[in-house]
């Protein structure tokens, strides 16, 4: 066994897990903290809304179930559809975040399929990374977009592998692996993950890693799932470090000896 | 004084005002928010600095669960 040493490598920074998660979705703070535990990531999203104004003091906080000072916030641009949204709320982020500089990137199209819109994408990627932002980006699975969007500076390059909180797993594994072969970033599966088996082929691919939401928190058990996914990436990881076999219609080499048979 | 913050008009008493007296009046006092006020965004450190005028507009925003 070789892997022990794998990391992920993003902005210059060495993570263990390959499993980044949302934050979105679940039944209460306690669910969200305990799913995220059972996860194991280290890297979790989240949005940027605003506050609550004249509420009660007491009122617990995303922050104080899972704290900036465990995990590496990733806060995104969910429900943006122009580059302005999107930079006006990185750059809240930024602040929100003392100067924090990781950030997720998606810029929406269409309120129907949150299909990204890639043009809109591409431009606001170009503003933050001259702002000095390390951009993970949501993106199609457009292997000219995700070239683009890696030679325009991105730090990490997110196709889907199906359309936002479908749980329809991977659609188009030929286009991700186009987009994987050529990107000198890492690329992880965001969006599209429904169960365990569609995380751990999006690693046997090749992904460095994959971001998921809905696959948990919509889950009947969301802390087993989380738990499940953990398993899942890190055997899909596995999978593709020790190089699968090939595949073949039919095979004349039986696994048992064909000496020494009775007869 | 009247503000509009997060889209909501608030009016206040007062005929002056900084932007920690107000992050004070909404018992924001050291949670984690980032403020924009007319488009601009005001850093903490700016906070005790900034005097707020009748009619600006601000947007208080905080981290929340999202994917």
């Amino acid at each position: 066994m070789t892997q022990n040493k794998d990391q992920l490598l993003i902005a210059g920074k060495l993570y263990q897990s390959r499993l980044l998660v949302g934050t979105g979705k679940y039944k209460d703070f306690e669910q969200t903290r305990l799913a995220i535990d059972a996860s194991g990531a280290e890297i979790i999203t989240v949005a940027i809304r605003r506050t609550n104004i004249g509420q009660n003091e007491g009122e617990p906080s995303l922050l104080d179930f899972v704290p900036p000072s465990r995990f590496t916030y990733l806060p995104n641009t969910a429900g943006c559809y122009s580059v302005d949204d999107a930079v006006r709320t990185l750059r809240l982020a930024r602040e929100l975040l003392d100067g924090h500089k990781l950030v997720k990137l998606e810029v929406l199209g269409d309120p129907k399929t949150l299909y990204p819109n890639v043009i809109e994408t591409l431009k606001a990627a170009e503003v933050l990374i001259k702002e000095g932002f390390d951009v993970m980006v949501y993106t199609s699975d457009d292997p000219i977009v995700a070239r683009e969007l890696e030679n325009i500076g991105c730090c990490a390059i997110m196709p889907l592998a199906s359309l936002i909180g479908s749980g329809m797993g991977i659609l188009n594994p030929w286009n991700l692996q186009i987009i994987i072969e050529h990107a000198k970033v890492p690329v992880l599966v965001d969006a599209g993950v429904g169960t365990a088996s569609d995380a751990a082929i999006a690693m046997e691919l090749g992904c460095e890693g994959v971001l998921m939401n809905t696959a948990i928190a919509s889950a009947h058990d969301p802390i087993m799932m989380a738990s499940a996914m953990k398993k899942a990436i890190e055997a899909g990881r596995e999978a593709f470090l020790a190089g699968r076999m090939a595949k073949k219609l039919y095979s004349a080499s039986p696994s048992s000896p064909t000496q020494g048979m009775i007869s | 004084m009247q503000l509009r913050i997060n889209g909501n008009i608030k009016s206040f008493d007062d005929s002056t005002m900084t932007v920690e007296g107000l992050v004070i009046k909404l018992n924001l006092l050291g949670k984690r928010i980032a403020i924009e006020k007319n488009g601009m965004i005001i850093s903490k450190s700016e906070f005790q600095n900034i005097t707020l005028q009748d009619g600006d507009q601000l947007e208080i925003v905080g981290a929340v669960g999202g994917g």
